[in-house]
């Protein structure tokens, strides 16, 4: 029963569609333009909003410009510090909730719930949790007997502190998409496998991993996405800072920069296409993987 | 026998030990929040206040506008949740049951747009928004919002999977589409429904960068925001912080106790299919 597009049923469409046409049309679609072509604005006058002149300077001063690419290092070291513990930990936690265990809706509640509460509200907390003196965080490493680290003013601890706090914030949404993975996996195969003999180690190592791999490339390239987009957590945890001498500063947190404190339109669109690339080419590898991987 | 009771301890210790982890910061919180300020800065810390001070929470809320704030926030949050289940809706019925010039083409660019990363549309939107004169205006704060491209993407698989055989009956009762939509499909969406409100509500609720740099005035800051100000203001009142991100996370909290279910169970599936 397959149905031919009229002329009338074109008309309805887009009255059905309109009011999400027009909102997505300004405020997604037309920016997606336009960021593009102010990425290219080498003179312009954003008042009377005439372009005098297009042309490549604004990449050429992101490439030349040193704290862009401090920007750009800080964040890698931020993904490289998230992404890999935050799967690891919460690939093991999955495993052990998705284990026939008691209370397991709360223990998977509780770990969820940094996931709905505030950035910023939970940056503050943390703020104070990281405190040099009275930070309950060097009350436990002092039981240690390490000395008390100066977590969000020594330039060297703030991207570990900023690392630790974003961990614990994303690890309930790893981990309930990681349950799901595990869900899906057709219990027939384990029965099998026992059957054979299979040692829960091997069954671990030569089912669970290969089969939930899917899973594990789809949280990753998520996760290393989110990743290159922090922002929030900084402005909170160092107060409207970019950490300690400019040590949390990440290529969000420098486009909000050259945007909002500087009104440089130009080079912040710049900076956030250069940002989309990287994303665009995470996401091309997840596409390409993902089909290759997902038949097994 | 004896080593499967083990190894179960073992597990238990771990989730147990993860748990507390995921916990001590709330609970660090709480208990900062009804202290005293000699308390706050005590050390061994102090984890049961000897003297609970409820007054550090009467305190915050007076020092900063949170009752404006808090409104703020509401007025924000449930309009554009409001606003968005229509237009996603609306969309999605079209995407999913007329058949019209271009669907193809429109649903593929949508999709499309969904890898450009937000940061993106953050200076062309300013720019729209100042021209329209709605910075520093709700309007500023709700109408990008009104509609999403993964809300449309995700309706539309789930009333796919409605039988098309039901819109065929109906039709011969004599229901009109758009009455169909609104008291068969609507219904029979629900779940997917109550995960894109809940999704919205909680992103909406939270949502930091847009209300910091559309807000100007103290009159229209929304919760996160108003927070980052508080916290610059408040210093290092540790115990007033903390009564008022107790405050702020709160309303969320209990909306997470309450629904969790359907929180957990809508992130799984939304993110599976991605």
């Amino acid at each position: 029963m397959k149905q031919k597009p009229t002329l009338q049923s074109t008309l309805k469409a887009l009255l059905y569609l309109a009011p999400a046409l027009i909102i997505l049309g300004v405020f997604n679609i037309y920016p997606i333009i336009k960021s593009f072509l102010m990425s290219f604005y080498t003179d312009y006058d954003y008042f009377k909003d005439i372009v005098h002149e297009y042309g490549f300077d604004n990449f050429m001063f992101i490439f030349n410009d040193s704290e862009f690419w401090v920007a750009m290092k800080n964040t890698f070291i931020f993904v490289l510090g998230v992404v890999p513990m935050s799967i690891l930990l919460s690939l093991g936690i999955a495993i052990l909730l998705n284990s026939k265990i008691k209370f397991r809706g709360i223990f998977r509640s509780i770990y969820f719930l940094p996931f709905v509460t505030s950035v910023v509200a939970v940056s503050i907390v943390w703020r104070w949790i990281y405190h040099t003196d009275y930070g309950l965080f060097n009350y436990f490493l002092g039981l240690f007997g390490v000395d008390p680290i100066q977590w969000l003013t020594d330039p060297q601890w703030a991207m570990p502190a900023l690392i630790i706090m974003s961990i614990w914030k994303g690890l309930g949404y790893n981990i309930i998409i990681f349950l799901a993975g595990l869900q899906n996996i057709d219990q027939q195969y384990y029965l099998a496998a026992q059957m054979d003999g299979a040692r829960p180690w091997k069954r671990f190592l030569h089912m669970t991993v290969p089969m939930l791999s899917p899973t594990t490339f789809f949280v990753s390239i998520v996760a290393i996405i989110n990743s290159f987009k922090v922002f929030d957590e900084i402005f909170a945890l160092f107060n409207g800072k970019p950490g300690p001498a400019y040590s949390a500063q990440t290529i969000v947190y420098y486009i909000y920069e050259k945007f909002y404190n500087e009104w440089e339109f130009g080079i912040a669109s710049a900076a956030a296409y250069i940002l989309f690339i990287i994303i665009f080419i995470f996401t091309l590898v997840q596409l390409y993987i993902g089909k290759r991987r997902v038949t097994y | 026998m004896q080593k499967a009771a083990l190894s179960k301890g073992f597990i238990y210790l771990i989730l147990i030990l993860g748990s507390a982890l995921m916990l001590l910061p709330f609970i660090w919180m709480v208990s900062t929040s009804l202290k005293s300020a000699g308390e706050v800065m005590r050390m061994p810390p102090v984890w049961i206040p000897s003297d609970l001070k409820w007054e550090n929470y009467a305190i915050a809320w007076e020092m900063a506008p949170f009752a404006r704030y808090t409104l703020n926030s509401l007025i924000v949050t449930i309009l554009s949740t409001i606003g968005e289940l229509l237009t996603t809706i609306l969309a999605a019925y079209a995407f999913s049951r007329i058949h019209f010039y271009g669907r193809d083409i429109v649903f593929a660019v949508l999709l499309g747009t969904m890898m450009v990363p937000g940061e993106v549309l953050l200076i062309p939107n300013f720019v729209t928004l100042s021209n329209l004169g709605w910075i520093d205006q709700y309007e500023a704060l709700i109408v990008p919002w009104l509609a999403s491209i993964f809300s449309i993407f995700l309706l539309r698989q789930y009333f796919l999977g409605i039988p098309q055989e039901l819109s065929y009956a109906a039709k011969m009762d004599g229901c009109s589409n758009f009455r169909f939509l609104w008291t068969i499909m609507v219904p029979l969406a629900k779940p997917a429904l109550i995960t894109i409100a809940l999704l919205k509500a909680i992103g909406s609720w939270n949502a930091f960068l847009w209300p910091l740099i559309v807000t100007q005035s103290k009159e229209m800051r929304t919760l996160p925001v108003g927070l980052t100000s508080f916290s610059t203001e408040a210093g290092t009142v540790y115990e007033l912080l903390m009564a008022a991100s107790t405050m702020i996370i709160l309303p969320m909290i209990i909306l997470y106790l309450i629904l969790q279910k359907y929180i957990i169970e809508g992130v799984s599936k939304a993110g599976i299919k991605g």
